[in-house]
């Protein structure tokens, strides 16, 4: 039986082609790699090598035939013991979705076949959004436990260093790494202490290298160790932003679950004081854009501690945004090892009746004070935390929303598709009966961080902002 | 060669990481035997053969998007995968069939992959660039130029925090060699003395760039001096002096810590499929074809000095070809994902 030599497709987009030249004629001998043609494609002119040995046997399209399409039989060869008789009544099939046994596959002409691909292509794209195909709703976490164990008061820094320390005790696999975070004890003091309980092996100070070592750390999580990558800020981590997402967030879907990245990237993120635009930013929208990651946003104590400690713990790639204005701020933390926080579940900081807020990260100190000031005019703010920002808890705002029938949205960084904007969408397609006013955002302001003390001021949110939103929700201005 | 005068006034510090070796044959450091040459050759050539198959499904429409093919550079991987014991791992940049053969992943997958169908490896949703099996330390499979330079290096990173005494290979090209993340992991693992070959194949072009009109110095296996890592070129067209420098450098790595072994290589087709290589003459691939072509050359060693003969070796071929075809059969006989897959493997459930 033959071998049939077909016109191969040289581009994901090409269908067809010339065929500008034969390099064999027939009664030539080919073994693997020969060049056999010439073809023209829109774009270039490609050899075409043999894959299969024989002798040329019978060239079926002549040089110089314009617009072959795929897939058309384009030669024939004689494999090693075969004499040119097998070509005696010998009828070329061509191939209708690709086998390479020439046997099974069914006689058709050209145009045959190209139609058939074609429907195969639709048949594919069809497949991928068949109707009714939803996606899976996100694992509800389950309502977070009570906690009413000891508890003590201490600073946020003091909490994530705690957070950091019994995870480590508790598995070795754990490591921190980063900038000053071994004998320097932290650019913020965050690591204070860690160095002496674990040692330069699992403490360790890395050279000013971001894109370096955030990717040297998905390797190590890639090899089953758990590494804490810390950046002295987030600014400085979108120099490791393609490790982040491609390597990171995506590898376990590339992987088809083969192999993930089990990894704490953290860091303070958001709006410094003073220090302009390249190290003030909020990065919640960045990274909430992108599947594969975990996102969490700690305010308080409990936040820093329980969200700190389950992004160790877990299997994926998580992205702890911390806030270095609430580093030195004193909160109540509970003192059990044990304790952990489900990621993917806000909390009600202040329970409310006429509106609802949500804020994540220092802007929940924002949202609370600007819920005090709207209480003294008899409107009663609910304030929700955030708390991950990927997967959002959604149920929780919802059923604030359902309540309160009106909702504003804080958050530091810019407006433009923001966690607002998404939340906002949220609100449309689940919420919307429910709304009595617009949703409404107060966002950082769309510009860079301004330098100037009065500037900066005015370019972040503020109580005064958000309760001027909240009356606007209101109508009560 | 390696690390006589590793600079930067640190001591190599790591301690003895000698682990039982030997375990396969031709792992030992001893002059590979005959057996040992007909698997290099069997091996060298399944990349071939794969290879060429997977040029001709592309051509059927049965792969798409990116497909860069390994043809030619066979001995690079085979040659330095014949230095590893169980234990070591190895990651590369996105020509990656090779490897993946060369760490003995499973034809079938890594072409059912190739078609996007649900046996590959990846499922059907990495494709050429992303496939993965720790079963046989093949960490990928990367797309992005460069990026798999740290990822090894964190690798090699867990092979000493662990104290398991293995080595990373991580393999990257020509073009990878100018990426800033390269010299920033360089420059770890020298100060950490992480247990690290990097292999740099240098085929001559990134993409339709020469190395010398992308390069300012084109001796790549300099390019750790200054981080005091030693480097050395070999040629990469021949798997024994492949596996010669390979033994050296592997166990350079596994006692005291990074070095760098430049292949001198060649691709024989396109940078990717729809590439026409205007770059470079028709003159100069066929010389390197007709010359110095890796299978042809230790095909002629085994039938000159080994007793074997052509028959011998076309049994080789018989079996390598009809392994090639069940994994193209297989490939396109092996359904496409399940719709439900389009939303799994994108977190692991806690």
């Amino acid at each position: 039986m033959p071998i049939e030599v077909l016109m191969p497709a040289l581009s994901p987009t090409m269908t067809e082609g010339n065929l500008a030249k034969w390099h064999k004629a027939e009664g030539d001998s080919v073994t693997s790699g020969d060049v056999l043609a010439e073809i023209e494609t829109d774009k270039a002119t490609m050899e075409v090598e043999a894959v299969d040995e024989g002798t040329m046997g019978k060239i079926l399209v002549s040089e110089g035939t314009e617009a072959v399409a795929v897939n058309t039989p384009i030669a024939l060869l004689l494999g090693e013991d075969e004499d040119k008789g097998a070509l005696d009544g010998y009828e070329a099939k061509g191939v209708g979705g690709g086998s390479t046994d020439k046997d099974k596959a069914e006689p058709k002409d050209d145009k045959g076949d190209k139609e058939e691909k074609q429907a195969k292509d639709e048949s594919t794209s069809e497949q991928k959004a068949p109707d009714g195909f939803a996606k899976p709703e996100a694992a509800d976490p389950g309502p977070e436990p009570d906690y009413d164990g000891e508890t003590h008061e201490i600073t946020i820094r003091e909490a994530l260093r705690d957070a950091m320390a019994e995870e480590m005790r508790a598995d070795d696999r754990v490591f921190l790494m980063g900038e000053e975070v071994a004998e320097y004890q932290g650019a913020y003091k965050v690591s204070q202490g860690l160095l002496d309980e674990f040692g330069p092996k699992r403490v360790i100070d890395t050279p000013i290298t971001e894109h370096g070592f955030a990717g040297l750390g998905v390797g190590a999580s890639m090899a089953g160790l758990r590494p804490i990558v810390e950046f002295m800020t987030w600014n400085f981590a979108m120099q490791a932003i393609d490790h982040i997402i491609n390597s990171a967030a995506k590898t376990l879907y590339m992987a088809g679950g083969e192999l993930g990245s089990p990894i704490v990237f953290r860091g303070p993120n958001g709006a410094a004081s003073r220090v302009a635009a390249q190290h003030s930013q909020c990065y919640a929208s960045w990274y909430a854009h992108c599947p594969g990651l975990k996102v969490v946003a700690p305010w308080s104590g409990m936040d820093a501690k329980g969200l700190l400690k389950a992004a160790i713990r877990d299997p994926n790639p998580i992205v702890v945004l911390e806030h270095e204005m609430l580093y030195g701020t004193k909160f109540e933390a509970p003192t059990d090892p044990d304790f952990v926080l489900p990621i993917g579940k806000a909390k009600i900081e202040r329970k409310g009746s006429d509106v609802t807020i949500t804020a994540f990260s220092r802007m929940v100190d924002v949202a609370l004070a600007a819920a005090e000031e709207l209480a003294s005019d008899g409107i009663e703010a609910e304030v929700i935390n955030l708390r991950t920002l990927r997967p959002l808890d959604t149920a929780t705002i919802i059923d604030s929303v359902k309540k309160t029938n009106r909702i504003v949205t804080v958050e530091e960084g810019w407006p433009y598709a923001g966690i607002g904007s998404e939340i906002a969408s949220v609100m449309m397609e689940a919420a919307f009966d429910w709304l009595d006013a617009p949703v409404t955002r107060v966002c950082g302001e769309d510009v860079p961080m301004p330098y100037a003390a009065n500037l900066e001021a005015l370019a972040l949110p503020t109580p005064e902002r958000v309760a001027k939103a909240v009356r606007s929700v209101s109508y009560a201005d | 060669m390696a690390g006589k005068s590793k600079s930067g006034g640190k001591s190599a510090s790591s301690g003895s990481k000698s682990k039982s070796s030997g375990a396969k044959s031709g792992k030992t450091g001893a002059k590979p035997s005959k057996d040992d040459l007909l698997q290099y050759y069997r091996d060298m050539l399944q990349i071939r053969r794969f290879e060429e198959k997977a040029g001709q499904l592309y051509g059927m429409g049965l792969i798409g998007g990116f497909c860069h093919l390994y043809i030619g550079q066979e001995a690079v991987v085979i040659g330095m995968q014949s230095c590893l014991e169980d234990g070591d791992s190895v990651i590369t940049t996105y020509r990656d069939h090779g490897h993946m053969l060369a760490t003995g992943m499973d034809p079938k997958g890594v072409m059912a992959e190739l078609t996007g169908r649900i046996d590959g490896y990846s499922k059907g949703k990495g494709g050429s660039m992303h496939m993965f099996s720790k079963d046989k330390g093949f960490y990928g499979g990367h797309g992005i130029v460069g990026a798999n330079v740290p990822l090894g290096t964190g690798l090699a990173f867990a092979h000493k925090y662990r104290e398991d005494g293995g080595v990373c290979l991580t393999y990257f090209g020509d073009g990878a060699a100018n990426q800033g993340q390269v010299y920033e992991a360089f420059n770890m693992a020298a100060l950490w003395d992480l247990p690290v070959v990097y292999v740099i194949e240098n085929n001559k072009y990134g993409m339709g760039t020469s190395v010398a009109r992308s390069s300012a110095t084109t001796d790549l296996h300099k390019r750790g001096a200054a981080h005091g890592i030693d480097g050395q070129k070999i040629d990469g067209m021949n798997v024994l002096k492949v596996r010669e420098a390979g033994i050296e450098a592997v166990a350079y790595a596994r006692e005291k810590g990074p070095i760098i072994l430049e292949m001198e290589t060649y691709r024989y087709r396109g940078h990717s499929m729809s590439d026409p290589a205007k770059y470079r003459s028709k003159e100069e691939v066929s010389k390197m074809r007709d010359e110095r072509d890796p299978i042809v050359q230790l095909r002629d060693i085994i039938l000159k000095e080994k007793g074997i003969d052509e028959d011998g070796l076309k049994e080789i071929d018989k079996e390598v070809r009809e392994i090639i075809n069940a994994a193209a059969e297989f490939a396109q006989e092996s359904p496409e994902p399940d719709p439900s897959e389009l939303y799994t493997d994108i977190l692991i459930e806690a």
